[in-house]
């Protein structure tokens, strides 16, 4: 396979006061995989996202979409590049509707400025309606959220919670996902129809996935490569398959017991 | 008969007012707005005006405080601005109303921003603290610079005139009020449901992932600041020719606190919450003045009892409102409407 990197980062170094979160990570995102990151907690599993999406600033160290270099971007222009995330405890916006949700997804894209949505009158109004259009016939039949899509975010269960937040990261338009834990606190039937969502948008869209996961199960099931942190080092990096018989990898997370390794 | 609202387009689905039965009230609502001059006395046409500003300004301020999440508590000094800069720009460049009113609203726009710079750092109660030095500086100004506001003795505004219309007439100014009052509740109702509104609840809710999902923060916080006090701007304009003289006491802190106050009672973030509000400020205001009259009346030795009636039963209001429905009338609105469409059945 020779695909293109969609994301590189190239030896990034992140700390906050004493505690190094990342040091000297590098590795890249291949075009139309899905790319575990996985570690033990503390491993700088979501740094390395926030780094990604420009949440965080590395202190040294560079990452480019493409052939370009984002390292520095302002948070919010992240989104126009087609990079898209979620967040590890939910950050939707819960007052609002799960339609308004999903829409604001697609806000860095819409053109209707302030004073035509006061008129809400020619373009505006088109706009509006082709995006509701949009999403209805794509991403909420995709997630099947069709009985929800009126409803309060607030008030939703945890698990739909986090399927509407993959929704509103799909209104983006992205090229690169970025799911952070998007399984956390799901039982099996939720944790098995996310690991669904995640492959049909990856195939039939043609995203690229970076997922971030503790659900070894899913990890091994639906990624194609994986990547370990440790301590915010890099131990290992390959498919599945390798990755379950790397010695330093079962060390990081079983320690030495041989009987653990049937737990990977 | 169905049991329920189908649509079969996404259009119908986004509109407004969508069944027969909504928009006849409404029609009859208007309509009853509009023809109120004709029955009503000239005292309760001038309180209704009072109303009409009051909806301008708090849909402003709920816009801002609401919508968007960030208090105010500089919301008359916004309004003072549009105050004077309409009554300056008729006085004394004699420029016509027309031009003169959104210059008014544009004025107060322009200082909002300036004065929401800071949002883009403070939040909650630190924003709100420096929205109050918004309030004590603009009044500060207008009470110093003799030469354009008339300092502290104030300032007598010319009546406007807008074709036939003259608005030192009680009925012409209930009038243009109105349509204005319409007019921004429209507006007001047209941000919240595209793009900017979104953008601005987006904020309200959560900031950092709003800015993840590509809101520029700093343009949201300025536009929300703008919006709201481009409307504070033309409700003081509208005052203005309401009280016909203004002066640095006619937009205090005091009625930023009410302003707030109503946007609390009605429904912070909530449209409705706007007129809600304002019509039961209003309707107690009316009521505690009858009270304290007819109180008044049959005691007259005990007339030092009842002079602070209005400032504790609105306090006790405000209290019982934060306590027990602190989404306000417009959330209370909601469940009553909610219960109705399906009454006689449980679900």
């Amino acid at each position: 396979m020779s695909q293109a990197p969609v994301i590189r980062v190239e030896d990034l170094y992140l700390s906050f006061g004493g505690i190094q979160a990342l040091s000297g990570v590098s590795t890249r995102l291949l075009e139309g995989e899905v790319f575990a990151v996985i570690g033990p907690n503390g491993a700088g599993k979501t740094c390395l996202l926030n780094c990604i999406s420009r949440f965080y600033t590395p202190q040294e160290g560079e990452i480019f979409f493409g052939d370009r270099e984002i390292t520095r971007f302002p948070t919010h222009a992240i989104t126009r590049l087609g990079i898209a995330r979620t967040f590890q405890n939910i950050e939707l916006f819960k007052g609002m509707t799960v339609l308004d949700n999903i829409k604001l997804g697609r806000h860095a894209f819409l053109k209707s400025g302030i004073f035509s949505d006061i008129l809400y009158f020619g373009k505006a109004r088109r706009e509006e309606l082709a995006l509701r259009k949009e999403i209805e016939e794509t991403i909420i039949d995709l997630l099947e959220i069709e009985s929800i899509r009126k409803k309060i975010v607030g008030t939703l269960p945890y698990g739909l919670q986090k399927r509407v937040e993959l929704a509103r990261a799909l209104a983006m338009k992205p090229k690169v996902l970025l799911l952070d834990e998007p399984m956390a606190g799901m039982n099996l039937e939720e944790t098995e129809d996310m690991a669904r969502f995640i492959l049909n948008v990856n195939r039939m869209w043609r995203v690229s996935v970076v997922l971030v996961e503790h659900d070894m199960g899913v990890v091994m099931d639906i990624s194609d490569r994986v990547c370990v942190l440790e301590f915010g080092r890099k131990i290992a990096e390959g498919a599945p398959s390798e990755i379950q018989e790397d010695p330093q990898v079962i060390r990081a997370y079983l320690g030495e017991d041989p009987m653990a390794r049937t737990r990977l | 008969m169905p049991s329920g609202l189908f649509h079969e387009k996404y259009e119908t689905d986004e509109r407004v007012f969508q069944t027969a039965f909504v928009k006849v009230w409404l029609f009859v609502f208007l309509a009853g707005c509009a023809l109120f001059p004709f029955v009503a006395s000239k005292y309760m046409i001038s309180i209704m005006t009072e109303v009409g500003i009051a909806v301008i300004a708090c849909h402003g301020l709920n816009l801002l405080t609401g919508f968007t999440g960030q208090i105010s508590l500089g919301h008359a000094a916004f309004m003072g601005v549009g105050a004077y800069t309409c009554s300056i720009l008729i006085s004394t460049a004699g420029v016509p109303f027309v031009l003169a009113l959104p210059a008014a609203g544009a004025m107060a726009a322009l200082v909002g921003m300036v004065f929401g710079i800071p949002s883009l750092r403070l939040r909650g109660l630190y924003l709100a603290i420096a929205t109050i030095a918004a309030q004590f500086i603009i009044e500060f100004v207008i009470r110093r610079w003799d030469g354009l506001t008339g300092g502290v003795e104030g300032m007598y505004v010319d009546p406007a005139t807008l074709g036939p219309l003259h608005f030192n007439h009680p009925i012409h100014l209930y009038y243009l009020t109105f349509v204005l009052a319409v007019a921004a509740t429209l507006a007001a109702k047209n941000i919240i449901r595209a793009r900017s509104g979104r953008a601005f609840v987006a904020i309200r809710d959560r900031y950092l992932a709003a800015e993840v999902i590509g809101v520029n923060l700093f343009k949201y916080r300025l536009m929300s600041f703008a919006v709201s006090s481009f409307l504070a701007g033309i409700a003081g304009a509208l005052m203005a020719q309401y009280l016909e003289v203004i002066t640095h006491e006619s937009f205090t802190i005091h009625q930023s606190i009410d302003y707030l106050a109503m946007c609390i009672i009605g429904g912070l973030g909530h449209l409705l919450g706007g007129i809600f509000g304002v019509a039961f400020w209003f309707i107690l205001e009316r009521m505690l003045e009858w009270l304290t009259t007819t109180l008044n009346s049959a005691f007259p030795d005990h007339i030092t009892w009842f002079v602070s009636i209005r400032e504790i039963v609105f306090g006790v209001t405000i209290i019982w409102f934060l306590i027990f429905e602190p989404d306000g009338l417009a959330a209370r609105w909601r469940t009553i409407r909610a219960y109705w469409k399906l009454w006689p059945f449980s679900y």
